[in-house]
């Protein structure tokens, strides 16, 4: 009896962990989806459509340290901008890129976990609270 | 057995995978050793590589002897010029020195002397009776203290025959917006980076550490000028604009995507002492043949307003391009159509959102006294390597610099990863 109900809760267990993992990666899916849309219509033309930038003037997206790394850090960069010269791999980009602080919480965690899973990325995604938590430091 | 079958199968299979990609592999490899170094030309020219991977080349410059001069964007083993033998003999421009500790853009050789920029400051080094620089360690500064704020920053310089030497210095901002290139940000007006960039300045070549108050601000209102030369013919100073980025995106109410992906032009000017080009109140849009109104000063696509004093174009080439070398052939060895004509290198762009990325190339415009006699047209193409650029990263080589050699053959750098091509004429 005992083993029945061990091998029960194991397999509720096992069940319950299956049903959390399909609901959150639709949830990601969707995100990414409108985090694409989001993306060809305010962060493509400088970022491109690979993602690659543009060598000396607008940042790639591909793996860097930016993108994949503090999720708090890169949030406050669509936040507010960036008006620094910035250094990636020995390359340096030179161009401003201005605050999308308009964006909604929303749309900033969509495109952010887009490009966190775009372009040969794979990273965890950004949620809307943390956007807003981050927009809440700003004010 | 059958799982026997199955394993032949799959190894057959792979045997076939492999060798198509084997005969693709040297297809295209067969393709970058034609005899025009990847390069399409017309009829007659001829271009090949005598330089490989020297990094972020800028502009050139070419002494006498035919040694090439190599501005460097950074700075690599302890230089940021780099010294290339004559190539006229075997085809290759061997590396000779490496000088000059600062990254930077111009590069131009003028009576008797070596002058290169950083992005901030003007030396120049004396050169010897074979025009070879004589202490690559002794360079005297010229010009110090221009602006440099990251954006447009490179200090491309042109010298003239009356003791001048003329830097552009570019505008730290797209379209000086009180927060640049941020949607909805107005224009500030009048606006406060012309005081000291956005324009070209005039300084005496040979007087050293001059500053902002000892030159002379020859022109204003040119965004971010790379290429530019000296016309001899009409004694005269020439330059190509990087027109602004992002006026369909930022103002799509008065632009329809594919239009804006044409506006505005990149401007060839003809400089004269005092003119004012326009930016950042005023763009040039082709379709119309007009200097607009910029939507951040109240424009519409439409109205001229203060523009109407601004001046014209004498060339108007398709938006964002990027201009970053210039120069007016002098040479003989072209056929006479490009005597005294000039060549544009187009570094490419990265903000044609609907229409594809454009340039990429070398293009030339045929002149007759110091004035356009023709149109536009492709000189030399290829350089990126791939017929559809979706990415600026898809482009394999950038043009970047131009420099005539004593013989007439035109070199062509690129900023990417730092080929040097060769073009010369050998006739049909």
């Amino acid at each position: 009896m005992k083993k029945i109900i061990i091998t029960g809760i194991l397999c509720l267990l096992v069940v319950a962990y299956i049903f959390a993992q399909a609901k959150k990666q639709p949830l990601a899916q969707a995100s990414i989806k409108r985090g694409q849309k989001v993306f060809e219509s305010t962060c493509i033309v400088c970022h491109q459509k690979n993602g690659g930038g543009v060598p000396r003037l607008n940042p790639p997206l591909i793996k860097t340290k930016y993108v994949l790394g503090d999720k708090s850090q890169l949030v406050q960069i669509v936040l507010k901008g960036l008006n620094q010269p910035i250094e990636i791999e020995g390359e340096t980009y030179n161009n401003v890129m201005p605050s999308f602080a308009q964006l909604t919480d929303e749309q900033i965690a969509d495109v952010l976990t887009y490009v966190r899973n775009s372009f040969g990325n794979k990273a965890s995604a950004v949620t809307p609270a943390l956007v807003k938590a981050e927009r809440a430091k700003t004010q | 057995m059958k799982h026997f079958f199955k394993i032949v199968y799959c190894i057959a299979i792979l045997c076939i995978a492999d060798t198509s990609y084997a005969q693709r592999k040297t297809a295209v490899k067969a393709k970058t050793t034609t005899v025009n170094a990847g390069l399409k030309l017309p009829t007659g020219f001829h271009a090949s590589i005598i330089a490989r991977d020297l990094g972020v080349a800028r502009h050139m410059a070419v002494n006498s002897k035919g040694d090439i001069y190599v501005k460097m964007d950074r700075v690599k083993n302890s230089g940021g010029i780099i010294e290339l033998s004559n190539p006229a003999d075997n085809g290759i421009a061997r590396k000779k020195t490496v000088f000059g500790e600062y990254g930077g853009t111009g590069i131009a050789i003028k009576n008797g002397y070596l002058y290169a920029s950083s992005n901030s400051n003007i030396y120049r080094y004396k050169l010897n009776a074979d025009e070879q620089v004589e202490d690559t360690g002794k360079a005297e500064l010229i010009v110090s203290g221009l602006l440099d704020r990251g954006q447009h920053n490179s200090k491309s310089i042109a010298l003239d025959n009356d003791g001048n030497i003329y830097v552009n210095i570019g505008a730290y901002s797209n379209s000086c917006q009180e927060h640049d290139r941020e949607n909805g940000s107005k224009g500030m007006d009048p606006c406060p980076i012309l005081d000291s960039a956005g324009g070209i300045w005039q300084f005496k070549a040979d007087k050293q550490n001059q500053t902002y108050g000892d030159g002379v601000r020859y022109a204003t209102g040119t965004r971010n000028v790379v290429g530019l030369d000296w016309n001899n013919e009409i004694n005269s100073l020439f330059v190509m604009q990087h027109g602004r980025d992002q006026i369909g995106t930022m103002f799509p109410q008065f632009y329809e995507a594919k239009y804006a992906d044409e506006i505005p032009a990149e401007e060839m000017f003809l400089v004269k002492k005092g003119m004012n080009f326009g930016w950042p109140y005023c763009y040039y849009d082709p379709m119309q043949n007009k200097k607009l109104l910029a939507p951040e000063y109240g424009g519409d696509g439409k109205q001229v307003g203060r523009c109407a004093e601004m001046e014209k174009p004498v060339v108007a080439f398709p938006a964002h391009m990027a201009p970053d070398g210039l120069l007016f052939y002098t040479g003989n060895m072209f056929p006479e159509k490009y005597k005294n004509g000039a060549f544009i290198a187009f570094h490419g762009s990265w903000n044609r959102n609907v229409t594809g990325q454009e340039g990429y190339f070398v293009a030339f415009v045929p002149f007759k006294d110091g004035k356009p006699s023709g149109k536009w047209e492709v000189f030399a193409n290829g350089f990126a390597g791939v017929s559809k650029i979706e990415s600026t990263g898809d482009a394999k080589y950038r043009p970047c610099g131009l420099a005539q050699a004593p013989d007439g053959s035109l070199y062509v750098s690129d900023d990417n990863k730092g080929n040097i091509w060769r073009i010369t004429y050998k006739g049909k």
